[in-house]
């Protein structure tokens, strides 16, 4: 399980995480976020190619007691998600920085998604949020 | 990711939460704590679906004692309840119980509840958020004879549900083995004299043990202690929601409340209107004669998504009804639901859905229990009743 998430990961305030590897951002649910909830009984995703934007829900993840809006950390165009998540729900429990990834988004401007991307929070800044969240 | 549907078990407002003599050890034990109907409860121990799975085929431990325990007792006491429920009390043989309910002057449910016939008095097991309402209204309605006590802060409420549960208990308490399904003994359970009932929520055998309050660690720890090699689990509110929804058992604010008539919920056969008078009978029978104006339905979704109290259900494209209860299955892994609907039945496959974040979700009907397990169904008796009250 990939506990710490991969250098120069930026997160949202709503627990979404994102790594941009040239035009390309993954995006997952935080650590934090997984062990704040249990239960994950199904991931609804976009189609390929739907369009995202940034701090607008791209889709929805479902717990056996609640349903959760997940937020695109970027704008562009869904280039692919992760199909093992249909028959595996739980890996975004088990690893959620690794196999528990939820879409790639296709940025169509790498310029603008890097301004988007100075707006979230790194790793400490995003840590102090979740300890701040706790309590 | 953000809360789009909130916990419908939790209440956001924060107040000042009671607690039961298990509460403590709930939270010492790393449980997650809710509000529940103004308790603080714990949701889970691990997580829903292990401790769902663990009363399907082992056995899981429950407080439950933010429900309300009533005595009633006086030479008037029978006679009394007679008045006050629907079920008829005279069936009732000593240590035995049954389901009834308490109906207001329109015929609509005030409470539904576990009512037993002890030596000398009855217990009147109610709806946590409803105790206060009962009490108040059997004592608005009570005549002399007649003595109505609220002890439920007195005593804790134990529920050892699941296929070991006999197993499990018999270590540590002689349980007589003629104690059936809604038997009531007194008896000791790791030495603490208490009542204890062959009865619970989730579809399972199994039993709940009434303790003094100031016995209730000890026992719950006996009981861990005794079931530890059947591999029994502490268990939340969480999974007992889901083990009562999959066997079809109706909650109270969900599928009844005070707007509803006992007919639409299936519950025909705990109304028993040739015993006499009773508190809401004309209402009732009334209601019968106009005939129902909506019926309650199981629903099982084909494809991703749970159904959730208050969405929409539709037949053909137009809108049917509301679930009342709704959630993911954890032995059907599957979406199931009910609900109210008007109109007919389905006319086919693909006619009925359920609308999730705005999309339908196709749903089946099914009749509950969706679930069987190898003990007594109530629902099934239920729905038959039902459809001969048609």
């Amino acid at each position: 399980m990939s506990i710490v998430a991969p250098a120069g990961t930026r997160f949202t305030a709503s627990h979404e995480w994102v790594s941009l590897s040239g035009a390309v951002a993954r995006v997952g649910i935080s650590d934090f976020a997984v062990s704040e909830i249990k239960d994950i009984v199904y991931v609804d995703l976009p189609a390929a190619g739907a369009k995202t934007t940034a701090l607008e829900p791209f889709g929805a993840l479902e717990t056996v007691k609640a349903a959760f809006d997940l937020y695109a950390p970027v704008s562009g165009a869904v280039k692919a998600t992760n199909r093992e998540l249909s028959a595996r729900p739980d890996l975004v429990s088990q690893d959620p920085f690794g196999a528990g990834w939820m879409i790639e988004i296709e940025v169509s401007d790498v310029a603008r998604a890097e301004q988007e991307m100075a707006g979230l929070m790194d790793a400490t800044a995003y840590a102090e949020h979740c300890r701040k969240q706790k309590h | 990711m953000q809360y789009n549907i909130p916990l419908p078990m939790e209440e956001k407002v924060p107040v000042a939460l009671r607690s039961t003599p298990l509460t403590g050890m709930g939270r010492a034990l790393g449980a997650h704590m809710v509000d529940f109907a103004g308790w603080e409860m714990p949701l889970y121990y691990t997580g829903i679906i292990e401790e769902h799975l663990k009363v399907r085929s082992r056995a899981g431990l429950f407080d439950v004692s933010h429900m309300g325990r009533l005595f009633v007792r006086g030479a008037g006491a029978a006679d009394f309840l007679q008045r006050m429920l629907t079920n008829d009390v005279f069936r009732l043989e000593p240590s035995q119980g049954h389901y009834t309910l308490a109906l207001n002057e329109a015929g609509g449910v005030k409470d539904d509840i576990i009512l037993f016939k002890l030596e000398r008095e009855f217990l009147v097991i109610v709806n946590a958020s409803n105790r206060e309402k009962i009490m108040e209204h059997f004592s608005s309605h009570s005549s002399p004879g007649v003595e109505i006590a609220d002890r439920s802060a007195d005593m804790a409420m134990i529920a050892l549900q699941g296929p070991a549960a006999a197993a499990i208990l018999a270590r540590i308490a002689p349980v007589p083995d003629r104690l059936g399904r809604f038997g009531i003994v007194s008896v000791a359970v790791a030495g603490k004299p208490m009542l204890a009932s062959r009865t619970g929520y989730t579809g399972e055998d199994g039993f709940e043990l009434y303790p003094d309050s100031r016995d209730a660690v000890a026992v719950w720890e006996a009981l861990l202690d005794a079931g530890r090699a059947d591999g029994v689990a502490n268990c939340g509110l969480g999974a007992r929601d889901g083990l009562r929804l999959e066997v079809g058992y109706p909650l109270y604010g969900h599928e009844i409340g005070e707007e509803a008539v006992p007919w639409e919920a299936g519950l025909g056969w705990v109304i028993r209107p040739d015993k006499g008078d009773f508190l809401g009978r004309s209402a009732l029978m009334a209601a019968r004669e106009r005939g129902q104006g909506r019926r309650l339905i199981g629903l099982t979704c084909a494809g991703p998504g749970v159904p959730r109290q208050g969405f929409e259900i539709v037949l053909d494209g137009n809108k049917a009804g509301n679930v009342t209860s709704g959630s993911f299955s954890p032995v059907l892994k599957t979406g199931i639901a009910m609900g109210y609907i008007s109109g007919a039945p389905g006319e086919g496959p693909g006619s009925l859905a359920v609308v999730v974040r705005g999309k339908p979700l196709p749903a089946s009907e099914v009749k509950p229990p969706f679930y069987k397990s190898g003990g007594v169904s109530v629902v099934s008796k239920a729905y038959a009743a039902q459809q001969e009250n048609k």
